[in-house]
C-alpha cells in the first residue's frame, strides 16, 4: 500500500488539447494519467457511428491520443484510465492493442462494460427533467447509465495498464486508484467523500490551472498557449496537492480550485455519484505558493441506491443561417432580412429563434448596450423535423444576397442532427459489470 | 460598482439548470457579498434569462456562494436553438450587477 499517489489529468473533454497529457506522462512523475472526454450527448453521437460501423463508437481521438501516448506510458510505467470508449469501449481496447502491436510495446488493456442499459429500462417510465414518456422525446439511440468505481477496480486488480470505459462518473476515473492505491476501504464514505472532492477538481484538466479562468484585467494567466494540465498528489489520509508541471503555462491559486470546485455543483452539500454522496461544504484550501494548492477537508455519507441513466433520443434537425451587415442602418437591415426569414420559413419549421449578434443573442436583451455596434451579425436557428427541411434555413439565409437587404455579406450555413439527452434511474443491482482483458 | 470589480464567477450546467459561482478576490468582502447578492436581486437581473427557482448557497468554507438557476437555459442544453446552449457567459452576466 501506498502513502501517496499522483494522478495527473490530460483531457477534460473529448477535443481537449493532446500535448498537455504528453507533457504529463513524460515529466509529471505520475502513477496514473486520466482522460476524461466524455460529455452529456457525446455517448449519443458515439452510438450512432457504431451503428454505422459496429468496429467504431469510441472516442474519434483515440487513436491520435494513444499513438503519441502509449510509449511514454510504457517507459515510465505510468497506468492510463480513461472514459475514451464511449459507446463502445469492447472496440476501443482492439483498437489500443493494434497500436500496442504496431509499436511493439507489451501492456495489458481492460475494457469496462455493463453501463450500456439500453435493454434494461422501461422506455415507457417518464423523463425526470419533463415527465414525457422516454419513447416520447423521440427515436431512442442510448441509453447509459453512470456507474462508479468497481469496474475499474476490477481492472486495476487484474493488473492491467490501461483501463478503458464508457458512462462511468468523472470523479469516479480519479477515485479508483486513491481506493486501490492506498487502500481505502469501499464503505468508507468519508474517505471516498473527500477522494470524490479531489475527482471532481481534476476532471476538466485546465479548468483548475488558468484554464476558462483568465481575464488580461482581473486575472491574467501566463502563457495559456502552453496550459499545464493539473496533477493531484493525494495522501492516504484523503488531502492533496494540486499543482502542474514546472516550465508550463497558467496559474493554480486558491481562485482557480474555487471555480472549479463550485462547477455544475447543485447541492454543495450532497454531490451524488455512484460512490458516494460528498459534502463540499467542509473543504478548506491552502495556497502554498509556486502553483501548489492543498486540499483539506470535504467528507460524504452513503451511496445512493439507484444510478443515473443517460437517455440519448434523436431531438430534431437544426438549421442555422448567418449573414453580416456593417455601417450605418446595419440593425436596420439585419432586421428586416429577420422578418423576411421568418415570414419565408412558416409552417416550414417547427421554432425558429433570430438573434442579432452584438445586441442580444447571449442574455435576451437582459442588458441594454447604449450603442449599436458598426457591424452585426444576424443569426437565424430553427428546428425541423428532416433534413431537408433544415437545410431550408440556411438556403433562405443565403438567397438574402439578391432578394434581401442591401450590403448583406458572409452568409454561412449549417445544418446538423440533434440528439437530445433526457435521464432516468435504475436500480443497480441490474447492472451487468463486465471486465474483458487483451494483452499486447 | 459592478460586482466584476470584487468578484469573479464561472457557470456550469446541468440540463436545464444552470450554476453560477460568485467568488470575491478579497475574502474579506464574502459577508458583503452574502448582504448585497441576495436571491431577490438576482432573480431580478438575471430575470429575462431564468425562469425558474433560484437557490443560493452559502459556503463560508471558502467565502464564496452559489447560485442554482433553475429552468436557465432556453429549454436544456441539449435541445436549446441558443447559440450559448450552456449558458457559459452567464457568468459574466450576472457580474454586471451594480452592488
Amino acid at each position: 500500500m501506498k502513502q501517496k499517489i499522483r494522478i495527473g489529468c490530460g483531457a477534460g473533454f473529448s477535443g481537449d488539447r493532446l500535448e498537455p497529457a504528453l507533457i504529463l506522462a513524460e515529466k509529471g512523475e505520475l502513477d496514473y494519467l486520466v482522460l476524461e472526454c466524455l460529455a452529456e450527448r457525446t455517448i449519443g453521437l458515439a452510438q450512432k457511428r457504431k451503428m454505422a460501423n459496429p468496429e467504431l463508437g469510441y472516442d474519434p481521438l483515440l487513436e491520435r491520443r494513444i499513438t503519441s501516448l502509449l510509449p511514454i506510458l510504457v517507459k515510465n510505467k505510468v497506468k492510463l484510465i480513461s472514459n475514451m470508449g464511449a459507446a463502445n469501449p469492447l472496440a476501443a481496447i482492439h483498437k489500443i492493442q493494434e497500436i500496442a502491436l504496431k509499436l511493439d510495446l507489451r501492456i495489458k488493456i481492460a475494457a469496462v462494460t455493463g453501463d450500456d442499459v439500453f435493454s434494461k429500462i422501461d422506455k415507457k417510465s417518464e423523463a425526470l427533467e419533463n415527465g414525457i414518456r422516454l419513447e416520447n422525446n423521440g427515436d431512442l439511440l442510448a441509453a447509459n447509465a453512470y456507474l462508479g468505481v468497481e469496474g475499474i477496480l476490477e481492472g486495476l486488480k487484474s493488473e492491467a495498464q490501461i483501463i478503458i470505459t464508457g458512462r462511468v462518473a468523472d470523479p469516479s476515473l480519479f477515485l479508483a486508484p486513491m481506493i486501490h492505491e492506498l487502500g481505502w476501504n469501499i464503505e468508507d464514505f468519508e474517505l471516498l467523500g473527500k477522494g470524490t472532492v479531489i475527482g471532481h477538481l481534476m476532471e476538466c484538466a485546465g479548468q483548475i490551472t488558468g484554464g476558462y479562468f483568465a481575464d488580461p484585467i482581473k486575472k491574467p494567466v501566463n502563457k495559456m498557449e502552453i496550459l499545464g494540465h493539473p496533477i493531484a498528489t493525494v495522501s492516504i489520509d484523503g488531502s492533496a496537492i494540486i499543482s502542474k508541471v514546472n516550465g508550463t503555462g497558467g496559474i493554480i491559486n486558491l481562485q482557480t480550485i474555487k471555480e472549479q470546485l463550485l462547477y455544475e455543483v447543485i447541492n454543495p452539500h450532497a454531490y451524488y455519484t455512484p460512490d458516494v454522496s460528498a459534502d463540499f461544504t467542509n473543504v478548506y484550501l491552502e495556497d502554498l505558493g509556486e502553483n501548489q494548492v492543498k486540499i483539506n477537508g470535504g467528507g460524504g455519507s452513503q451511496k445512493p441506491t439507484n444510478l443515473k441513466v443517460s437517455v440519448a433520443y434523436k431531438a430534431f434537425f437544426l438549421g442555422e443561417g448567418e449573414i453580416s451587415y456593417a455601417g450605418t442602418g446595419a440593425l436596420e437591415r439585419s432586421k428586416l432580412a429577420g422578418e423576411i426569414i421568418e415570414k419565408r420559413l412558416k409552417g416550414i419549421v417547427d421554432e425558429i429563434r433570430i438573434d442579432y449578434l452584438g445586441i442580444n443573442s447571449m442574455h435576451n436583451g437582459q442588458f441594454k448596450n447604449e450603442s449599436v455596434p458598426y457591424e452585426i451579425r444576424l443569426r437565424i436557428a430553427a428546428k425541423a423535423k428532416s433534413k431537408a427541411d433544415a437545410e431550408r434555413v440556411g438556403e433562405e439565409v443565403e438567397a438574402l444576397y439578391t432578394n434581401g437587404p442591401a450590403g448583406g455579406g458572409g452568409v454561412r450555413k449549417y445544418v446538423n442532427e440533434v440528439v437530445g439527452i433526457v435521464s432516468t434511474m435504475i436500480d443497480r443491482n441490474k447492472i451487468e459489470l463486465k471486465i474483458t482483458t487483451l494483452n499486447a | 460598482m459592478k460586482l466584476y470589480e470584487i468578484a469573479h464567477s464561472r457557470a456550469g450546467d446541468k440540463g436545464n439548470i444552470s450554476t453560477l459561482s460568485l467568488i470575491p478576490y478579497d475574502e474579506s468582502d464574502f459577508q458583503k457579498l452574502c448582504e448585497k447578492v441576495t436571491v431577490k436581486k438576482v432573480k431580478e437581473h438575471l430575470g429575462k434569462i431564468v425562469r425558474g427557482e433560484i437557490k443560493r448557497y452559502e459556503m463560508p468554507n471558502i467565502s464564496s456562494l452559489l447560485f442554482v438557476c433553475q429552468n436557465a437555459l432556453a429549454g436544456g442544453v441539449t435541445t436549446s436553438l441558443a447559440l450559448d446552449s450552456h449558458g457559459k457567459t452567464l457568468s459574466s452576466a450576472l457580474l454586471e450587477m451594480e452592488i
